[in-house]
């Protein structure tokens, strides 16, 4: 069970938590084509490596934030709140 | 003593607590610390069950966890447990336990048989026998494979136990109490970390427990463990957990712990439960989980008084039991020796050590040959003979270039085998640390690690003594994060052994015959996994899969390596290019009771009751569960069943009034200045111009498209909107609001509360709802003029704070009183009261389905399956032209999304009316058309409809709004195919008169 440290609560149990998918997803205005559409629904990158996440409390704050995680270790390297950019670790993506 | 091979004097038992247990229904005699196969031996018995394929006869191997053979069924009724190591049960008065997968009985077994049939038997023999005929799986195949598999019988009693959680936190976590353990816990228990310390078995020690010979401090290893432990429990920082296995190790440090609590027990306290599951988060963890012993694999491996030499060292001086008379030892390590000498010190004849290497020398090797054991320097096994048990082996020269010579028989009764140790990497190998291949040793090692673990002792190939207390007391300073530790001078111990084997012995002639065990638990022999890698398994993954060797519940702990070394040897790869199978949870089997915990029964999962629960169970309703919520489903009369009290109920509503719990509807509130420009994004709907006071129908989508939820918003004020979702979606919906206005919206000033269980919601349905209501509002009109369909009115009602939607899922002028929850009975008791003059009448929730399918509304989740658009399900009428965006916009526009032969929602007629569909039924163009053919859609609702004297049903049709009219057939698998006609789905009353009376 993977311990997440809340932005806004600190550390807990991955329970009190949901996944979220992907972050920095931008969903595109509702003119664009569709194979542009088309991306934003389904394609992701499935990462191996350090993968950009979200994650909500919901059994807490009830917040999303954005989690960097390591896919292969599941080591978090960062924990950061939703709309402020994806932070540098120095480590390859 | 009892037990002709008890050695008084020696081993931990206690000889003045004599106990009796059965096996087999045999009364057994024992004493306090022994365990069933330690009893057993003791009386001179090895076959302790039958082997899983061949039902061979099998005795003990190990003495521990590591036990593949002696695999017992202990206890009885809801109590019995299968599979249970006999090398690890404790025994206590009035134990009861059978040996398993034997017919008649364990001496003399029908099922044996297949070790004639061995030849026929290879790997992969399912795989490719039973293929054909092909209407012979269901039939024949599967039901003697499921008769003939399996080791020991699920229990048929619900299990009278419980079994409890545990949550801990700890700074180091130490798995394993040998040596290793034991100075890593004093270490960091001296720092003043908070320590816990687990092992597996009844007592810490480990291996000091099997040895007679090492000093520590000028103290026996058992005297030595007894001041550390003393010392340990001492310290108010340190935790100690016996009978406790670490059995999985998952990410960030969570180690689960299954502690066993009462079944040593002969009579535990009636409220202590059965087993505990710690899961415990570690900021360090160090890993001292030992090396075990390997088997070596020649013919006739697997007969009852074969088994490892540390095992027979661990029966006799921890139970002091000798395993046999006259011993034939067969090694490739040192460590034999000092099991030889241990031996004959206690009066075991030891009648050779047949020794693989050919110049073993050493401490050890000269003081066998100063006892005048008989020594064979390179000499193999070529086989064992004897079918209970081992009467005789045959050892063999092995020459230069590993030929092997003529061999000659050696009676004896005790075969010890030993090919080195191989450390335990489990717990490692799961915290996906990595694993390198050690030359030296021959085995794999402890490599880097991801997680803050640390290995220490044995586990990691550090075998002498001295050096474990070392390994150890290092390993728990550098987790506490000290610098000096307590040190212990070893005054007396083995040097390490050097050595050991790994593979098939080498075997003169071709053995095609042969059986020598690999997998002895999944009785997978050395030439099946040849066999495998001639038949082109090359990956060890493969392998396994393919022979299943390492896949039965010992997880490979004995056998995986000597599999690894056949592949190596046949592919001529070295072992580390073939790599090792992945180490999985759990280390050892653990209990489904364990596992379930306190989640069980009416714990398994939380109840929740709507207010008039009490209500509908007095009177008589009989209940369904939709999702948690448990739902009145009708109110049958006496002598009714389920269709005429659902007839009645449709009667009732549709000719006077009906009176229905509606609570479990999810509830949002959305407020805040932005509420409306909220939810013109959110729904597929336009809000902007919904008036305060008015309601509407609002439908949700994914940004895919497709229908999510469904359900009416009120507006209460300017900037607060009162939203219902389905029963199942409200979390869902609240959920996906959350995510688009804190990750998509954040310009949105919004709130968002969940008041599902604030409000209670009576719903009063039918033409005299009106009639009854009118009287309760506290000066409220409620007239048709002033209160129109799809109209909400703020108030109270007999007092009490109330939110009434003028809103009908029946199809008849209907209103929804919210009240809140707490005071929404005495809401409902004077409704009930004032509508008793008018026909009013409980409905369930079966008659609110069979009203709302007569009015053709949808039910999301029932019509629709998550690829359904609005249009698709007669709703297109929702959707906003004219808003800029809102979610599914995008991709309704998608050409696909409006192609003609979608499947719409449609009404469907049978052509006699009372002939009933079922749901999920498929609609085809012909009557007769031979399978597989394509369906042109599916019954999603039918009912039998009061209203209408016939039956009913919705269905999704492609294209189905074109086809209004024509037929189609619904095959039956009893029975020729029904024809049906599509019609519209609004059976009753299309114009609506009635909704708007």
């Amino acid at each position: 069970m993977l311990l997440i440290d809340c932005p806004y609560c600190g550390p807990r149990a991955e329970i009190e938590f949901a996944y979220g998918g992907e972050a920095h997803i931008v969903r595109p205005a509702a003119d664009v084509s569709e194979a542009e559409w088309e991306a934003f629904l389904y394609l992701r990158d499935n990462t191996k490596g350090v993968l950009a996440e979200r994650w909500r409390h919901s059994h807490g704050c009830g917040r999303f934030f954005n989690a960097l995680r390591d896919t292969r270790t599941d080591r978090f390297l960062a924990f950061y709140e939703i709309g402020t950019p994806r932070p540098e670790t120095g480590e390859a993506a | 003593m009892s037990g002709v091979f008890r050695l008084a004097g020696r081993g931990r038992i206690d000889p003045s607590r004599p106990v009796a247990f059965r096996f087999d229904g045999r009364l057994i005699r024992g004493y306090a610390g022994d365990t069933v196969a330690s009893a057993l031996l003791a009386e001179g018995r090895h076959l302790m069950g039958r082997s899983f394929k061949y039902h061979r006869p099998r005795g003990p191997v190990s003495a521990g966890s590591d036990e593949p053979n002696a695999l017992i069924g202990v206890g009885e009724g809801g109590r019995y447990t299968p599979n249970l190591r006999a090398t690890q049960v404790e025994i206590h008065d009035g134990l009861v336990a059978v040996s398993q997968n034997r017919a008649p009985s364990l001496r003399f077994d029908i099922g044996a048989l297949n070790t004639l049939a061995a030849p026929l038997l290879p790997a992969g023999f399912y795989y490719k026998t039973f293929m054909w005929p092909r209407g012979f799986w269901d039939k024949v195949y599967e039901p003697l494979i499921r008769r003939a598999a399996g080791l020991g019988r699920a229990p048929e009693a619900p299990d009278p136990d419980h079994y409890a959680l545990h949550y801990a936190h700890c700074d180091v976590l130490v798995a394993g109490g040998g040596p290793a353990g034991l100075a890593a816990a004093l270490a960091a228990g001296r720092m003043g970390a908070r320590v816990i310390l687990c092992d597996e078995n009844a007592e810490f020690g480990g291996s000091l427990l099997a040895d007679a010979y090492s000093r520590i401090d000028g103290l026996t290893a058992m005297d030595w463990v007894a001041r550390m432990v003393a010392e340990l429990e001492r310290l108010p920082n340190v935790q100690l957990l016996t009978r406790c296995s670490a059995f999985h190790y998952g990410p960030h440090n969570m180690v689960a712990l299954n502690q066993r609590l009462t079944d040593h027990l002969a009579m535990p306290p009636a409220d202590m439960p059965r087993e505990r599951i710690w899961q415990v988060r570690a900021r360090e963890v160090v890993l001292a989980a030992g090396a075990l012993e390997r088997a070596l694999v020649f013919e006739g491996n697997d007969r009852p008084g074969i088994m490892l030499a540390s095992a027979a060292r661990t029966y006799l001086h921890r139970y002091g039991v000798a395993c046999g008379r006259k011993a034939v030892v067969v090694t490739a390590d040192d460590a034999a020796y000092r099991v030889a000498l241990d031996l004959a010190e206690a009066g075991v004849k030891i009648a050779a050590i047949a020794d693989l290497r050919p110049v073993p020398g050493g401490t050890l090797v000269e003081a066998a040959r100063a006892r005048g054991i008989r020594i064979l320097p390179a000499t193999t096994i070529q086989r064992a003979h004897g079918h209970l048990r081992v009467t005789g082996a045959e050892l063999a020269p092995v020459g230069e270039g590993g030929a092997v010579g003529k061999g000659r028989a050696v009676a004896c009764d005790l075969v010890l085998m030993s090919g080195g140790f191989t450390p335990s990497l489990h717990l490692h190998s799961q915290a996906r640390g990595a694993l390198r291949f050690d030359d030296a040793l021959g085995v794999y090692l402890p490599g880097e690690a991801i997680e803050r673990v640390r290995s220490a002792g044995a586990c990691r190939g550090v075998f002498a003594l001295d050096a474990v207390l070392r390994d150890g007391v290092a390993a728990g300073l550098a987790a506490a994060g000290g610098e000096n530790g307590p040190e212990w001078r070893v005054t007396r111990q083995d040097a390490p052994g050097t050595g050991g084997f790994a593979g098939a012995l080498p075997r003169r002639g071709p053995g095609h015959l042969a059986l020598a065990f690999v997998d002895f638990q999944n009785d997978v022999t050395a030439k099946d996994v040849k066999l495998a890698v001639r038949e082109g398994f090359r990956s060890i993954e493969h392998v396994k899969r393919y022979t299943t060797t390492g896949m039965a519940t010992d997880q490979g702990k004995g056998s995986n390596v000597n599999a690894l070394a056949i592949v190596s040897n046949v592919l001529g790869r070295r072992p580390e290019e073939i790599g090792l199978t992945t180490y999985r949870p759990p280390y050892t089997p653990v209990t489904f009771g364990a596992f379930a915990g306190h989640a069980r029964g009416d714990q398994f999962d939380p109840l929740r009751l709507p207010p008039m629960d009490g209500w509908a169970r007095a009177r008589g309703a009989v209940f369904e569960d939709v999702g948690q919520w448990r739902r009145a489903r009708y109110f049958p009369r006496a002598g009714e069943d389920m269709a005429a009290a659902v007839a009645r109920e449709c009667r009732a509503v549709r000719s006077a009034a009906g009176i229905f719990d509606a609570s479990t509807l999810g509830k949002i509130e959305v407020a805040g200045p932005d509420a409306a420009e909220f939810m013109n994004r959110f729904y597929v709907n336009a809000w902007t111009k919904l008036g305060v006071g008015k309601c509407r129908y609002g439908l949700v989508c994914r940004d895919s498209g497709f229908v999510y939820d469904d359900g009416v918003v009120g507006r209460i004020a300017a900037d607060r909107f009162h939203v219902t979702t389905t029963t199942g979606g409200a979390a869902g919906v609240l959920n996906m609001m959350e995510d688009y206005l804190q990750t998509e919206w954040a310009d949105l000033d919004v709130w968002l509360t969940s008041v599902t269980e604030q409000w209670a919601v009576i719903a009063l349905q039918g033409p005299r709802a009106r009639e009854i209501l009118a009287p309760l509002v506290d000066g409220l009109d409620i007239s048709a003029a002033s209160m129109p369909h799809m109209t909400l009115r703020e108030g109270s009602i007999g007092g009490v704070p109330m939110r009434l939607f003028r809103v009908s899922f029946t199809g008849e002028l209907g209103y929804e009183i919210n009240v809140p929850s707490g005071q929404a009975r005495a809401v409902w008791d004077r409704v009930w009261q004032a509508g008793a003059a008018c026909g009013l009448t409980p409905y369930g929730t079966e008659a609110m389905h069979v009203l709302r399918a007569e009015k053709g509304y949808l039910i999301v989740g029932q019509e629709t399956d998550g690829t359904m658009t609005p249009g698709d399900v007669g709703c297109g009428w929702a959707v906003s032209k004219v808003k800029p965006d809102f979610i599914g916009k995008r991709a309704l526009a998608l050409p696909a999304m409006n192609a003609p032969d979608r499947l719409q929602m449609v009404g469907v007629l049978t052509d006699d009316p009372l002939s009933m569909l079922e749901e999920g039924m498929q609609l085809v163009a012909a009557a007769h058309i031979p399978a597989p053919t394509s369906a042109e859609g599916h019954v999603t609702s039918s009912y039998f409809s009061p209203a209408l004297g016939r039956s009913i049903a919705l269905a999704m049709v492609k294209g189905g709004r074109g086809r209004m009219g024509t037929g189609l057939y619904a095959p039956c698998l009893d029975g020729p195919p029904l024809k049906v006609t599509l019609v519209d789905p609004v059976f009753y009353d299309p114009e609506g008169a009635r909704l708007n009376g």
